[in-house]
Formats: structure tokens, sequence, C-alpha cells
């Protein structure tokens, strides 16, 4: 496939099942056309998957993709970049899969910095599994498993990764098309991990963090009052850990961010090997005289 | 005297003690002598008794047993705790000027060797355990040269500055026994000019790894696998692949998964906790037929259990670990050779049936160093089979009338095309959820019962293909047969020799698929079956395959077989009246 991919072709013919109105459209939509967009195409672009409503995405989306087990993702995406990078990896998930189940990954793979992005389709609850609260429920949200509130405070996905020294971390609304977009776009041509953290809302199960919250909620990094600048590390800091605000936007870039797979020199895809053992095997045998 | 001898190395964990008997190991090998080695270790760094042990002779050795004939003991405890294999000619070397008075039993002959002392004129107190291998040297009769190359090999990285001082700090140990005693210990180590190699079951691994053309290796450090790992660090580079610490086994299976979706002869490496961790992976990765070696060296469970410990425990696990129904194949290398040669065939077999391969190995053989001719490490025999890749030239005829392409084609032999990712015209998804041949979600009831078919048929294809045939030994009219798996063998071998009794042997390397032993257990008066486990887990495989019942000789206390006890513990069992009587 040629690299003028339209955005449609990263469409597979799989009708998603999602809930009519489900946020995780938009996200899907963003995500194609920024892959589109970036010059990518279905045949050079590997998608995982995590396990929820948010990860069927890899269903409904044509390229390359490994739709995993709860929480596994980032790893799955790492191995294929490292064993490929050439492939244009991009990983997708909940708020559960990601900052529950998978937390423990995240915090690697954001330090760990290989070049792909993450986008976590956060609705502040367990869709799948039929509303139980997530990582990123408010402390009050009254859910089946938390009739009088969580009793503990949310996860903060993005002071997560800036503490494991993330190199991009960017929050977007998929319900906001064309910034969605942009967001994932600079997410893809950053080299390094990125974090897109994407409010993807459930109409089905939360009634509290709905489109309209968002909506009036969402302060965007472009507003020129903001004057913010991604590349300064204490402006972003300062807005990251601002839990009162919610923010759209690249919150923090990392200019000289390298991703891993080029730290370690890997430069080519691993799939090619010799017919028989390498040139000069038996000099590793010769190593134990 | 013994034509093998029979030397250790004991001390507290810190002490060098690996370093030293490794080096003296790496000697005889020189030399052109067998060696074949164990240690003794407790889970803990410093603190903790620790020794390293090393059998020697000019003849193949397979085994360990229980006797010391030289024993360098830096500690007390080093002689409390081989008290019971000193004979009256064992030799105790000791620093008696160190502040401890050794207690020697009065049948053994001490040698009391000021080796702190002695390192020190040498240039350094801390080459004392040079110092005591130069004095097993003279009480070994064994040519000083060959410990000198073996302390070339050691430290020529580091300049020769510390080369000379080492080799004069054996000097030293060796002039000192020679001046003051004056007693021919009856030692006389032949050499020959055989060249052997001399590595253990976890570098042997790495090796076959290597040469099978793996290329990214994913794991997460755990006693005895982590040899592996640190085998592949640094040389995989050169290859063009990469080793990568995650953070858990649950990440390390995961990346390697990737890795083989994208291409990649990948691999991980643990020991059974790892294992139960990687399970729920294993079923996505035998469910997404993706290939993937995964190597589970043993040690003692469950639970954290004792970690440097020996045991044959998972073997059902790796048959039956996961949930659901999951076609795999499990490999059990029976020697340090063979774990070589089994790693090299998992990587075929990953890829020709795209399923995931156990390779079964064990501490005994994880931490054993064992020489060989080089030879058996045969690089021109080694086969590199990828399986049914496709590229944009012939993926056409796997595609349906919309022209997508199929990476769950319901090939007759139960073997799907795989399309590298990048390959054009392949963009497929795969997904542990039950799919269609397209690999998109379905619960269907007919496409299930199609895939789930068409997977266990890949097994089918595999038990007429290849070859899982067992290793034999003894006589094949016998009535007594013996049976094992993984790393017994050697023992077993050894213990035939001594034998009274006439028995037919069969080693199996091969757990899933294995080979029919059908005709072997009917045709026999009566089985045996050997493994260190307490349950008998191979024993009730056998019994289910066989429909008959065989006795079991079981060992869990940690430690492996030894040549010795078998001989013992078989002649036992075939003597004893059958449990179960026709
Ligand atoms: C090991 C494991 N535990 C539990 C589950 C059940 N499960 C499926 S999805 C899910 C939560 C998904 O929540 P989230 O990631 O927020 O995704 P959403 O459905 O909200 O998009 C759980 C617990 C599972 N599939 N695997
Ligand atoms: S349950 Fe919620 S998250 Fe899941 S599809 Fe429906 S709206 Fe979307």
């Amino acid at each position: 496939m040629s690299s003028q991919a339209h955005f449609t072709d990263f469409k597979s013919d799989k009708q998603p099942t999602w809930c009519p109105g489900c946020g995780d459209f938009g996200t899907m939509n963003g995500m194609m056309k920024a892959l589109a967009n970036t010059g990518n195409s279905p045949d050079d672009t590997f998608i995982c998957a995590g396990i929820g409503c948010s990860g069927k995405i890899g269903t409904y989306m044509h390229s390359y993709a490994l739709h995993g087990v709860h929480g596994r993702a980032l790893p799955v995406g790492t191995g294929v970049k490292l064993a490929n990078p050439d492939l244009e990896v991009m990983v997708a998930g909940g708020d559960g899969d990601g900052y529950s189940i998978g937390a423990g990954h995240f915090i690697h793979a954001v330090r760990r910095n290989v070049d792909m992005t993450y986008v976590v389709m956060d609705n502040r609850i367990y869709g799948l599994t039929k509303g139980q609260f997530s990582p990123t429920s408010r402390e009050d949200f009254e859910t089946s498993t938390s009739p009088e509130g969580t009793k503990q405070s949310p996860v903060h996905p993005l002071a997560l990764a800036m503490a494991a020294g993330g190199s991009f971390i960017a929050q977007s609304f998929s319900s906001d098309a064309m910034r969605h977009t942009e967001i994932i776009e600079e997410a893809i041509e950053h080299d390094g991990f990125s974090l897109v953290n994407t409010y993807s809302p459930c109409v089905t199960f939360n009634d509290v963090d709905t489109y309209d919250f968002f909506r009036d909620s969402l302060i965007d990094l472009e507003d020129e009052e903001e004057e913010h600048d991604p590349t300064d590390y204490d402006q972003a800091r300062e807005k990251i850990m601002d839990f009162d605000n919610i923010y759209q936007g690249v919150l923090y870039q990392d200019d000289d961010s390298v991703g891993y797979e080029k730290r370690l020199g890997i430069d080519e895809p691993m799939n090619e090997i010799p017919d028989g053992a390498p040139e000069g095997a038996m000099d590793l045998v010769r190593e134990f005289y | 005297m013994p034509e093998d001898l029979n030397w250790a190395v004991g001390g507290e964990a810190g002490d060098g003690i690996d370093s030293t008997g490794k080096i003296f190991a790496q000697a005889l090998s020189r030399a052109g002598r067998h060696v074949f080695t164990s240690k003794d270790f407790a889970s803990r760094i410093r603190g903790g008794y620790t020794a390293y042990k090393i059998r020697t002779s000019v003849d193949e050795l397979n085994s360990v047993v229980d006797r010391l004939d030289i024993l360098v003991a830096l500690t007390q405890r080093t002689i409390d705790e081989n008290l019971d294999e000193l004979h009256e000619d064992s030799v105790v070397i000791y620093d008696g000027e160190r502040s401890w008075d050794a207690e020697v039993p009065d049948e053994q002959i001490p040698l009391d060797v000021p080796l702190k002392s002695l390192a020190e004129d040498a240039g350094g107190a801390i080459m004392q355990n040079v110092v005591a291998l130069g004095a097993a040297c003279e009480v070994a009769n064994f040519p000083i040269e060959h410990l000198d190359s073996a302390l070339e090999k050691r430290f020529g990285d580091k300049g020769q500055k510390l080369v000379d001082n080492n080799q004069e700090a054996a000097r030293k140990g060796r002039d000192y026994v020679r001046e003051n005693y004056d007693h021919d210990f009856g030692y006389d180590l032949d050499t020959t000019d055989e060249d052997y190699v001399l590595l253990n079951g976890d570098e042997a691994i790495g090796m076959g790894a290597l040469v099978a053309g793996c290329r990214f290796y994913a794991g997460y450090p755990i006693t005895p696998a982590t040899n592996v790992m640190e085998y592949l660090t640094g040389r995989i580079d050169e290859y063009g692949g990469t080793v990568v610490q995650a953070e858990d086994e649950l990440s390390a299976i995961n990346m390697a998964l990737g890795a083989a979706r994208a291409g990649a002869r990948s691999m991980t490496a643990t020991s059974g906790p790892g294992i139960d961790l990687m399970t729920e992976t294993f079923g996505l990765i035998a469910t997404t037929e993706t290939p993937l070696v995964i190597a589970d060296v043993m040690r003692s469970g469950p639970s954290t259990g004792m970690p440097t410990k020996q045991e044959q425990g998972d073997l059902n696990m790796t048959l039956y670990g996961g949930h659901g129904e999951i076609p795999r194949f499990v490999l059990a290398p029976t020697t340090i050779a063979e774990c070589f040669h089994k790693t090299i065939e998992a990587f075929n077999l990953a890829e020709k049936y795209q399923t995931p391969v156990y390779v079964v190995s064990d501490l005994a053989m994880a931490v054993t160093e064992q020489t060989f001719s080089p030879e058996e490490f045969d690089m021109d025999a080694v086969e590199i089979d990828r399986g049914k890749v496709v590229d944009e030239d012939d993926i056409d005829q796997y595609m349906d009338e919309q022209g997508r392409f199929q990476p769950h084609y319901d090939a007759a032999d139960g073997i799907s095309p795989r399309a590298f990712p990048g390959t054009v015209e392949g963009a497929h998804m795969t997904t542990g959820l039950e799919h269609d041949e397209l690999g998109r979600r379905t619960e269907d009831t007919d496409e299930r019962v199609q895939q789930v078919d068409k997977r266990n048929r890949k097994v089918e294809t595999a038990q007429n293909e290849e070859d899982w045939s067992p290793r034999e030994f003894g006589n094949e009219d016998a009535e007594n047969l013996v049976l094992s798996w993984g790393s017994n063998e050697g023992a077993i071998r050894e213990a035939m020799q001594e034998l009274d009794i006439d028995v037919r042997f069969i080693s199996v390397p091969y757990m899933f698929p294995r080979p029919d032993l059908t005709e072997a257990v009917e045709s026999a008066e009566k089985t045996v079956v050997v493994e260190c486990n307490a349950t008998g887990q191979f024993a009730d495989v056998v019994e289910r395959d066989t429909l008959t019942r065989v006795e079991r000789i079981n060992k869990y206390n940690g430690v492996r077989f030894n040549a010795d006890e078998l001989v013992d513990r078989i002649t036992e069992a075939f003597a004893a009246e059958s449990e179960v009587t026709a």
C-alpha cells in the first residue's frame, strides 16, 4: 500500500458493538485520521489493544494488530517496536486496563521511552464489565462496587507519567475531533513514548463524567491566555499537578527525547535470519574452551 | 586409587567460591580431562555455606558421586558439611593461620597451608583461593601449567600483572606443600590432547538460541534461569538482536510475544514462579498462533520453595497450565548438550507449527558445568525452518473472496500462513478472543469448532511429521525397564555400569507430544520411573498413556540424583515384590 492512505483504509469491515454515543467512536476516528495524516498505511502500522470496551478498538480498525490480555498491551507494543522499528506502533486501551491491572507496565513503558503512541480511553469507569469504578473514578463516585463512593483518591495519569520521566504527555477529548486528531498526530511524530489520555465518555454507566462535564471543564492549552509552552518543564509540571483543572493539549514534550530502540542501536527489523547457523558460530563454542 | 578425582572448595557465600571452582574446572578441562561440576549454595548473597564440587576423569562423566578426595575448606562448616563424603585418604586443605583451628577428623589428611599470608606475599590476600588451587595441584600431581592457562583466561582481560600475580600465588601454594609435606598423596592426574569446552545448561540454552537465530529475548531475573539472559546480553546484539530486562514476567512474555508477532525469533526464560505469571499470556500465544520459545529452568517449589535447590516439579504445569485447552509442545533436554540441541529444535517447532514451545530444564543442569568435545555442537548440522511465512508474492493464495488475508486459514494440516507486519496486503489482526479465519472475533458455534480443531490438528501433524523418539540405553531385551525424563539421564547411565541386574533404560526428552511407550512398558516385567519430584508426575503420564502400573523412584529433598544412590534404589525397586500383582 502506498503512503497515500486515506483514513478509511484504517477502518475494518467489522461494525463496532459500542453503545450508540460511546466516546470510543470519536477516539478511534481521530486515531485513524492521525495515522493517515502522518503518512502511515495499514500495512506498516501495528495496533496493540487492551481489554475492555476500549480495547475492542483494534477489531474495528484495519492494520496489523494484536488484541491481547487485560493490561498487557504496552509490553506487546514494546516487543513489536523493538523487533521492527520500521512499524508505526500504537497502543490503545481503557483507564482500567492501563492504570489498574496494567499500571506497573505503564510506569515502565513511560520510562523506557520506546517510540510508540499510547492512547488511553479514559471514561472513568469499567465499561465492559458493566459499571464498576475505575482507577480514575472520583472519590465520591457511586457504582455497583462502590455504593457509598470509592473511598480512595483517583489516579492522576499525567502526574504518574511525569513522575516516571515521561517525554510526551498529552490529554484530549474524543468529541473535540479536530484537536483530538491533532494531538494524536503530534504524539505519533514524537520520538519516544507518547501518552495521550483521551476523555472518552461512557454514556451507559457514567452519568457524572459526561460529554457536558468535559466540554464545560476542559481548558485548551492552545488558548492564547494559557501561554503554555510544553517544552518548559516547570510550566508543564504546574499544569499537570493542578488536580483541580483538566487540560486539553500537549502538556509536556521533551525535545531531546530519543526512542529506546534507537538508544539500543536497533535500526533494522529482526525478521531476517540465516538459513542455518550464523557464520562463525563455532566461535560461540570456542568461548567455552 | 579411583580413576576419577573429586575435589571441592567450600566457604561462605561471598568468598569467591564459584570463581575459584570454575578456574580449577577450566584448568582440568584445558588439560583434556572431563569435568562434571555441582554447586551447593544457599539463597543468600553473603554468609551461608556454599561449595563448588568438581568430579574429573579422563573418561566421560555424567553424574556426581558422594565422595570427596580433596577438599579446600575456607571454613569449619565446609568440613562439617562434607564429613560423610570424606574417606580415609581424603586431603583437607585449610588455613590454620587464619583465626580458626580446623577440626579435621583423624581419618583424613590435614594440610595446613597459610593461604592468606602466602597470597599476601604474592600481591594480595584476595588470591588466597588461588594459593589453595596451587596446593591442590601439588596434592593431585596435576601440572600447574594448566592452572596457569585457566588463570590467563580468567584474568587476561584485566592485565598481565594480575595474571602474573595469580600464577605466582598458585606457585606459592604448590611450593608450600612440596616443601612442608613429604607425602605422596597417590593421585596422578593424566592429561590428554583433547580440547574440551566447559559449559552449563543455561549457557547451552542461550547458545542454542543464538545459533537458531533468536533475535529478541525478554526476561525477568530468577534463579536458576537468569544465566540465559546474562549469556545473551551483549552477544545477541552482534546479530542485530536485543535483550530486554522487563519489569516482571507478565511483561517479559508479552514483549516476547510482540516481537514474535513482528517476525523475530523470540524467547523468554524463567523458573516456576515466573511460569505461573506467564500462564495467562501462554493461552494468548497459543490462540493467536504465535511462535514463541519459553524456557522453564525448574527449581524446587511450590511458591518460592527452595530457590537454589533442584526439582522436576513443573511437568504438570507445562503440560496442562492455562485455562481452556491449549496446544503446545514441551521439550525436556536430558543433558547439557541437549539443552543446546533442543533449544534449536524448539525454535523450528515454534515457527513451523506456530505454537508456544516449552523447553523444560532444571537447576541441576543450569548450574552444572560439564565438558564436551566441541563437535557436540555441530554448527553445520543446524537447520532453520521458519514454516509458512508468506510474502507479497504468495500472499494471494491465502486471501478470501473479498481479498482479505486469512491468518487463521483452516488448512488441512492445521497450519495457517504467517505474514510479518509490513507485508503488503497482509494487514490483519489477531486476538485472544475466539476468532474466524480472518482473525475477527466470533462466537459462531461452527467457527469455534473449526478453529479449535484447526489448532489441535497442528499437534497431529507434528506427531506424524516430527521425530519424537526417546533416547535408549542398556539392553533392549531386558525385563527391567527404567524410564526417566530430563536431567536424570546421566546419573542413571552411570548407575547402570554398576548395576548387577540387566536393565533397559529409556530417557525421554519429549513430554508433549511424547513417544509411545506402550510397547516398551508392556514387554517389560516391571517398569520403574525415576524423577526428581514427590508425586511422580511423569509416572502418572506413563500410566495413563500405557494403561499399566509403574513403580516410582522419587527424590524431592532438593538434591539431584547421584549415580551411587541410584544403583541401590534401582536394585531395590526391581527386587521388591510388585505392589500390583498381575
Ligand atoms: C485478568 C482479567 N481480569 C478481569 C477481566 C475482566 N475485565 C474485562 S474489561 C475489564 C475492565 C475494563 O475497564 P477499562 O479498561 O476502563 O475499559 P472500558 O471497558 O471502560 O473501556 C475487566 C475488569 C479480564 N478480562 N481479565
Ligand atoms: S458500556 Fe460505556 S464504554 Fe462500553 S461501549 Fe457502552 S458507552 Fe462505551
